[in-house]
C-alpha cells in the first residue's frame, strides 16, 4: 500500500521541483530579485574591502599575509554561503510556528526540515556565494601553493565539512526556538558570528574565543585548521598536527548534535503544540 | 483499512498542556490544562461526522492528534490502521487536511502549479493524478481560475483549490477545520455539495469541525459534540434534536390581523406579529395535526407551516446544560 522509500535520485528530483517552485515564485518579483542579489554581492564585497584596507596599515595580521587571510576568508565564505543558500532558511521555523503554518508541514509525507529548506530556498542569496568564490579564486592564484593531491583533498574536504558544520549550527540553533522563540538572536550570533570569526586567523583572538571556536562551535575546522595545512603554517594554539585533518570528524559530530536537537525540538512541538 | 470498517479510533485519549500563570511579580505558577479529557470515539469508514463544540472545547486538539501533529498524553489513537504518533509520514499519505484559515497552496504561483507540486510530494502516478484533477476541476468548477496565482484568488475560489489539493492523493480520510468560515452563501453551498458528493462517490470518510451548524445539518449523518474536553453528545442530528428540543412550532397566518392569541390545548402561543402567530407544542403531548385542526376550527387560516427547532437553539441548549 505504502510507496517504497525514495531513492537519493528521487529526493534530489523532489528538491529541485520544490526549490524550483520557490525560485519561480521569487522571479515574479524579478526587479527585487535582481536588486537583492546585486546588493548582497556588493555588501559582502565591502566586507572584504575592509580587510584589504586593514592591510594598508599593517603588513601582517597575527603573522598572516593579505593573500593568506583572503584564502581563509574565501574558504570560510564558500562553506558559509553554500549553507546560507541551501539551509539557512530553516531559521524561519519560528515564523511558521507562530502563524500555525508549521502544522501544515506536519500533515505532509515529508520531513519538516526538507520542506522548510525548499519552501524558502533563496537563490537570491547566491550573490554572496559568488563573491566568496571569487575571493577564494584570487587568493589561490596569488598564493604560491604547491598543489599536491592531499592539499586539493583538504580544501575540498574543508568546504564540504564547513558547509555541514555551518548547517548544523543553523539547524541545531533553530531547534532551540521550539522552546524559546527569542533564542533566534542568540543563534544568529553563532552562525553569522562564526562566519566572521573564521575569516580571520585564529591567532588574532583571545584564548577563550579560540577554544570556543575549536571545541564548542567547531567553526575553526571550517577554514583555520585546513588552511594551516595547505599553507604549511604552524599552529599558534599548539594543537597536534592531526587536528588539521579532523574537519570531517568535527562535521560529523556537529551534524549528530544538530540532528538530536532538531528531533528533540519536533518532539517538544508535538507534545505542546506551540 | 481495517476489516471491521472502523477507520478512526480514539480509546480513552487525553491531552494535557502545561501553562504558566503569573503568580506574583516574578513567580510563575505551573498549571496543567486538560484540553481533551478521556475521549473515546470510533468512526466507521465512509462516515461523514460533524465535530462541534464551543471555542476552546478541544476540537482542534483532537483533530491535531488524529493527523499526527500532536502526540496524546495518554490513551490510544489509531487512524487508517496506523498509530499517528509513531508513523506520521505514513499516515500523511492516507489523509487529507484542510485548515480553513491556513493554506496548503503555493501563494505566488498559479493554482495549477500547486496541484502539480503536490503530485510530486505525494508521489501520485501521473495518470491517476490527471484523472483526479479532471474530476475535481469539473466538480468544483475551477477551470476559469486554474492559471491565476493563488494570492489573487477570492476566498471561495481558494477554498475550492484547498479541497482539491487535499484530495488529489486519494486519501481515505479528509479532515476539515472550519471549511466554510468566511465564505458567502453560494460558496458555502458549493463546498457542502462537493463534500457530500465525494463522500458518496469515493467513500472518503469526512470529519469536519465547524461553527456553522447549517454545515452539520445539511451534511452530516452524525454529530459529535465536545465541551471542556469531553464528548457530551454523539448521535444523528435528528436524535439529538428530539432529545434536546422536543418541540415543534406551527406558524399560522390568520385572515384577521387583529385576532387575539389563539387558545389551543397542548400548545402555547410564543409570538404574535400582526396576523402571524407561532404556536409551540411538545412532541410527546400532542401532534401537529391536532394543533392544526384546533386552529382551523377557531379562525380562518390563510397559510400555515410547521417548523423544527433551529439547530443553533439545540446546540445552545447542549452547551448550557454541560457547563
Amino acid at each position: 500500500m505504502l510507496p517504497r522509500r525514495r531513492t537519493v535520485r528521487e529526493w534530489l528530483h523532489l528538491y529541485l521541483v520544490l526549490a524550483g517552485a520557490r525560485v519561480r515564485a521569487d522571479w515574479q518579483y524579478r526587479t527585487s530579485f535582481v536588486l537583492f542579489t546585486i546588493t548582497q554581492f556588493a555588501i559582502t564585497f565591502l566586507d572584504f574591502l575592509l580587510i584589504v584596507v586593514l592591510f594598508n596599515r599593517v603588513s601582517r595580521l597575527a603573522g598572516w599575509s593579505l593573500a593568506e587571510v583572503a584564502f581563509l576568508y574565501g574558504l570560510s565564505g564558500v562553506a558559509f554561503f553554500v549553507a546560507d543558500v541551501f539551509v539557512s532558511q530553516v531559521e524561519r521555523v519560528s515564523v511558521y510556528v507562530r502563524s500555525g503554518r508549521f502544522d501544515s508541514l506536519l500533515v505532509r509525507p515529508l520531513g519538516p526540515l526538507f520542506q522548510l529548506a525548499t519552501d524558502d530556498f533563496a537563490l537570491r542569496r547566491a550573490g554572496k556565494l559568488v563573491q566568496a568564490c571569487l575571493v577564494l579564486g584570487v587568493a589561490i592564484a596569488a598564493l604560491d601553493i604547491e598543489w599536491t593531491l592531499l592539499r586539493v583533498a583538504v580544501v575540498a574536504m574543508a568546504i564540504v565539512a564547513g558547509t555541514v558544520i555551518f548547517s548544523a549550527v543553523w539547524i541545531g540553533g533553530v531547534a532551540l526556538t521550539f522552546w524559546a522563540v527569542e533564542a533566534q538572536e542568540v543563534v544568529n550570533s553563532f552562525t553569522y558570528g562564526g562566519n566572521y570569526a573564521t575569516q580571520y586567523p585564529l591567532g588574532v583572538f583571545a584564548a577563550w574565543v579560540r577554544h570556543m571556536l575549536t571545541f564548542v562551535v567547531p567553526a575553526a575546522f571550517v577554514s583555520y585548521y585546513p588552511a594551516l595545512y595547505v599553507l604549511g603554517r604552524d599552529d599558534t594554539l599548539g594543537l597536534p598536527q592531526s587536528v588539521r585533518f579532523l574537519s570531517p570528524v568535527a562535521a560529523l559530530a556537529s551534524a549528530m548534535v544538530a540532528r538530536w536537537l532538531w528531533s528533540a525540538g519536533i518532539r517538544h512541538y508535538r507534545s505542546t503544540g506551540s | 483499512m481495517s476489516g471491521d470498517g472502523i477507520i478512526i479510533e480514539l480509546g480513552d485519549v487525553s491531552k494535557e498542556f502545561v501553562v504558566y500563570r503569573r503568580a506574583g511579580r516574578l513567580r510563575r505558577e505551573r498549571v496543567v490544562m486538560r484540553a481533551v479529557d478521556h475521549v473515546s470515539l470510533t468512526v466507521g469508514a465512509g462516515e461523514l461526522v460533524g465535530y462541534i463544540g464551543p471555542n476552546g472545547a478541544g476540537k482542534s486538539t483532537t483533530i491535531k492528534m488524529l493527523t499526527g501533529i500532536l502526540v496524546p498524553s495518554s490513551g490510544l489513537v489509531r487512524v487508517a490502521g496506523v498509530d499517528p504518533q509513531r508513523r506520521r509520514v505514513e499516515l500523511a499519505q492516507r489523509i487529507g487536511v484542510v485548515f480553513g484559515q491556513r493554506s496548503q497552496l503555493w501563494w505566488d504561483l498559479p493554482l495549477i502549479d500547486s496541484f502539480d507540486l503536490l503530485r510530486h510530494v505525494y508521489r501520485v502516478p501521473a495518470a491517476r493524478h490527471a484523472s483526479n484533477l479532471a474530476d475535481f476541476v469539473s466538480l468544483l468548477e475551477m477551470a476559469p481560475f486554474l492559471d491565476t496565482p493563488v494570492r489573487s484568488l477570492s476566498l471561495g475560489q481558494r477554498m475550492r483549490g484547498e479541497l482539491c489539493a487535499a484530495l488529489l492523493h486519494d486519501p481515505a480520510i479528509l479532515y476539515l477545520d472550519e471549511p466554510t468560515i468566511g465564505l458567502d452563501v453560494v460558496s458555502k453551498a458549493r463546498v457542502r455539495e462537493f463534500l457530500a458528493s465525494i463522500n458518496a462517490s469515493r467513500g472518503v470518510t469526512i470529519v469536519l469541525t465547524t461553527h456553522d451548524l447549517a454545515d452539520v445539518e445539511r451534511l452530516c449523518s452524525r454529530l459529535v459534540v465536545i465541551d471542556h474536553g469531553r464528548v457530551i453528545e454523539d448521535g444523528t442530528v435528528a436524535s439529538i434534536r428530539s432529545r434536546y428540543a422536543g418541540w415543534r412550532t406551527v406558524v399560522v397566518d390568520l385572515e384577521d390581523a387583529s385576532a387575539p392569541p389563539l387558545v389551543v390545548p397542548g400548545a402555547t402561543v410564543e409570538r404574535v406579529d400582526g396576523p402571524r402567530q407561532w404556536l409551540r407544542f411538545a412532541r410527546d403531548s400532542t401532534t401537529a395535526a391536532a394543533v392544526v385542526s384546533s386552529v382551523v376550527a377557531q379562525a380562518r387560516v390563510l397559510d400555515l407551516s410547521i417548523e423544527d427547532p433551529d439547530i443553533d437553539d439545540v446546540v445552545t441548549r447542549i452547551y448550557t446544560r454541560s457547563s
